[in-house]
């Protein structure tokens, strides 16, 4: 057993570079001199360079090792990851950046991602390591990022703009203030229940919880519940409290798209994303519907917002029809909430473009 | 030539974005529940469904949380995955490490795992990914003792703080993002570490305003930096941004929410309604050589970020909008322990403190943890005559 427990992790000014320390809390000002190349220069004058890296963010650790290998080399042991999952190399010799740079694509890892470049696509484990997801994480990425490099490593958008994939609906990544977000969706009620092994691993009243919707009901008949179908809108809650309620489904679970959401302050209020695609096919290993659809609404996006206009702030700006006819995606009455804050969402104005 | 076992997977070895595909066929050159992992997820991609079971109780001695339990649906076909769990690593805050740290913690991992991580998890751990059950003790073990990291929350506990880059690379911060993170970290380790509640608790740190973090989105509890005072203004930095081509009028003036801000063109000014501005970003963000935030800083507190189960997704709602952050912050503290007082008291199973909030209301919450009613708290008041007295 450990010596002792909660030590909690390493303090962090362990583990900051000579110059950070030096000027912690007295930065001036900074530039981006390139894709992924930062310049942070502090009130003493000293100068920060920083490179960020694009990763897959599994890594084996032979490959970690190769980092700290690249960081050893040209930083004096010190490098960070950003909440995004690139690696930024932290450096205070101007001669070294290019050799870095070098070594760091030769290791396979674009450089970018800063600016109004694409970053990082944030997602969750998918099936590489979870029981939930209604589509992989890693896969669709992997896809996606593969058609989009360009974006990465070249500063060609209006605004900076955050791709994120969440797997399932519960979020584990959270996706649900993103320019484009996707998240894997059952579309078919867990009615496969597991009336033999339902007592043994689950609990009634848990599961009558769990629903957003009371479509669960108690089935004296089986000693287990039944689901109300034309209630459940497959959320799958009552599956990660009850596993006899399995709800993934090969051919009909797939891909959801939202668009427009946001995080930061900046002009406009943070908002969440809304819905832009209701379904696109499972279609491993390269998902082309989705890669497409993400590409499409990027490239119509690009094509039309001004500078500085994050995807949700040039929607409200051209008004949600004309987002659809310019991105060709169809209205159903999918598009039409239903949940908690729906009436909030329905149109009180007679201004509408003709 | 033998065919490839996993032709799928395969496919996503090529393209220009790095592999995860790569990563899992290095870790499988030593280890078997990495060649296994291979194998699974390729059945995964053949038949569209996961693989792997609800999790089981799994962890170490002393601690309620920090290991997640996965077993695989296929233990015949794959038996190096049939436990194969996940280890949450408590990061430092803002993601920094030395490189010697980050080999410490490879050289345990490959000892005891598969030798596969995540750099890093959603909430901002670093994600060991496959311990059969009988490894993670002596793992934890030795993370601890040689490397003297620990584990991050799992399950219904407080979940592991995270933070931006903050003073330590960015001239935006208001707050030491990363000294509040680390702060409340080593403060709340029980809460981290035992499971207290009825479902989660997340805390995140943001510099300013562009909230890095998504502290809005994500956290129960936000703490956003900001100022008060007039932002700073460089005249000759706005006239050197004017020089090389920004259009000034169009491109700040105008795009400015409240109309904080007048360019007098012929005398190459830029003057600021301070007053006026609601500290949004935006002009600093365009011109960073130039604008700064103010010096009177603090943060502005936010309750209720969190996803979208069970009751839908919901972004923070302003509790403090000015709120000092001093070692050893007492003050926010006192207040996160005054409504984990009430959300244990009152929350049913699984429900996060925004919706408690919404099933109970503001104003209860308000009265339980000793706030006043301010008009920053709304966007609005309230357009019915249906009022409790």
């Amino acid at each position: 057993m450990a010596k002792k427990t909660d030590i909690g992790p390493p303090d962090f000014r362990k583990m900051l570079p000579p110059v950070i320390k030096s000027n912690y809390g007295t930065w001036k000002y900074h530039e981006i001199l390139k894709p992924g190349l930062l310049k942070h220069v502090g009130e003493s004058g000293d100068v920060l360079y920083t490179v960020r890296a694009g990763s897959p963010r599994l890594l084996d650790v032979d490959t970690v090792r190769d980092i700290c290998a690249i960081a050893d080399k040209y930083c004096d042991g010190y490098l960070r990851f950003t909440s995004r999952y690139n690696i930024e190399f932290l450096l205070t010799d101007e001669r070294k950046i290019e050799p870095l740079i070098k070594d760091v694509q030769e290791l396979g890892f674009p450089v970018g991602g800063t600016g109004t470049c694409l970053t990082n696509i944030t997602h969750t484990q998918g099936w590489i390591h979870c029981h939930t997801p209604a589509t992989d994480g890693s896969g669709v990425v992997k896809a996606i990022m593969d058609e989009l490099y360009d974006y990465f490593v070249t500063p060609k958008l209006p605004a900076k703009i955050r791709i994120s994939l969440a797997c399932c609906g519960n979020m584990c990544g959270p996706i649900y203030c993103s320019d484009i977000a996707l998240v894997g969706i059952h579309t078919k009620p867990p009615t496969r229940i597991d009336d033999k092994n339902f007592s043994k691993w689950c609990e009634v009243p848990t599961t009558l919880a769990s629903c957003p919707t009371g479509a669960i009901k108690r089935n004296p008949e089986t000693n287990s519940v039944r689901i109300q179908e034309e209630k459940c809108m497959y959320c799958g809650n009552c599956y990660t409290v009850c596993p006899a309620l399995p709800i993934a489904d090969a051919e009909h679970d797939g891909v959801a798209i939202f668009v427009g959401g946001k995080v930061s302050n900046s002009r406009t209020r943070p908002r969440l994303s809304k819905l832009a695609v209701p379904w696109l096919p499972n279609n491993p290993p390269r998902w082309p519907e989705v890669v497409g659809a993400v590409k499409n609404i990027l490239e119509v996006y690009a094509e039309h917002a001004r500078k500085g206009e994050r995807v949700g702030d040039w929607i409200e700006r051209v008004t949600w029809p004309t987002f659809f006819k310019l991105t060709g995606i169809p209205f159903t009455d999918q598009h039409i909430d239903d949940f908690t804050n729906a009436i909030l969402t329905y149109r009180t104005t007679t201004q509408i473009k003709s | 030539m033998s065919k490839s076992e996993t032709p799928k997977l395969d496919e996503l070895e090529k393209g220009r974005w790095p592999s995860f595909v790569k990563e899992i066929k290095r870790a499988g050159k030593r280890n078997a529940g990495a060649r296994d992992l291979l194998g699974q997820l390729e059945l995964s991609y053949q038949d569209k469904i996961p693989h792997w079971k609800h999790g089981g109780v799994v962890g170490v001695k002393g601690y309620g949380g920090g290991v997640i339990g996965r077993y695989s649906d296929s233990p015949d076909r794959f038996p190096n995955v049939a436990a194969f769990h996940t280890i949450r690593v408590n990061m430092p805050s803002g993601w920094f490490y030395t490189t010697e740290s980050l080999r410490k913690i490879c050289d345990i991992w490959e000892k005891h795992g598969s030798g596969l991580t995540n750099f890093h998890g959603s909430t901002g751990d670093i994600i060991l990914l496959g311990a059969r059950t009988e490894s993670i003790q002596p793992c934890f073990d030795e993370l601890v003792d040689e490397a003297g990291f620990d584990l991050g929350g799992s399950s219904s506990v407080l979940r592991t703080p995270s933070a931006c880059v903050g003073p330590a690379r960015c001239e935006y911060a208001c707050v030491d993002s990363l000294d509040i993170c680390n702060d409340f970290t080593q403060t709340f380790q029980n809460y981290i570490h035992r499971p207290h509640w009825a479902y989660k608790f997340k805390i995140k740190i943001s510099g300013c305003p562009n909230d890095c973090v998504a502290s809005i989105a994500r956290a129960d509890l936000a703490v956003i930096g900001t100022w008060r005072d007039a932002l700073r203004i460089d005249q000759a930095g706005v006239r050197a941004y004017v020089d090389r081509g920004m259009d000034i009028e169009k491109e700040i003036v105008r795009q400015c929410p409240t109309e904080a801000l007048e360019w007098d063109a012929k005398g190459g000014t830029l003057s600021l309604k301070a007053e006026e501005c609601v500290k949004c970003m935006h002009c600093i963000n365009r011109m960073p050589k130039a604008l700064r935030p103010g010096k009177d800083k603090a943060a502005t507190i936010l309750i209720g970020g969190k996803g979208p189960m069970v009751r839908g997704a919901r972004l923070g709602w302003v509790l403090i909008p000015f709120m000092k952050m001093e070692p050893p912050y007492t003050e926010i503290k006192a207040l996160l322990e005054n409504i984990w007082d009430w959300w244990d008291e009152h929350a049913h199973t699984r429900e996060r403190v925004a919706e408690l909030i919404e099933r109970l209301g503001l104003r209860a919450f308000l009265k339980a943890v000793g706030l006043p009613a301010i008009p920053e708290m709304v966007l609005e008041p309230r357009s019915n005559a249906f009022i409790y007295f």
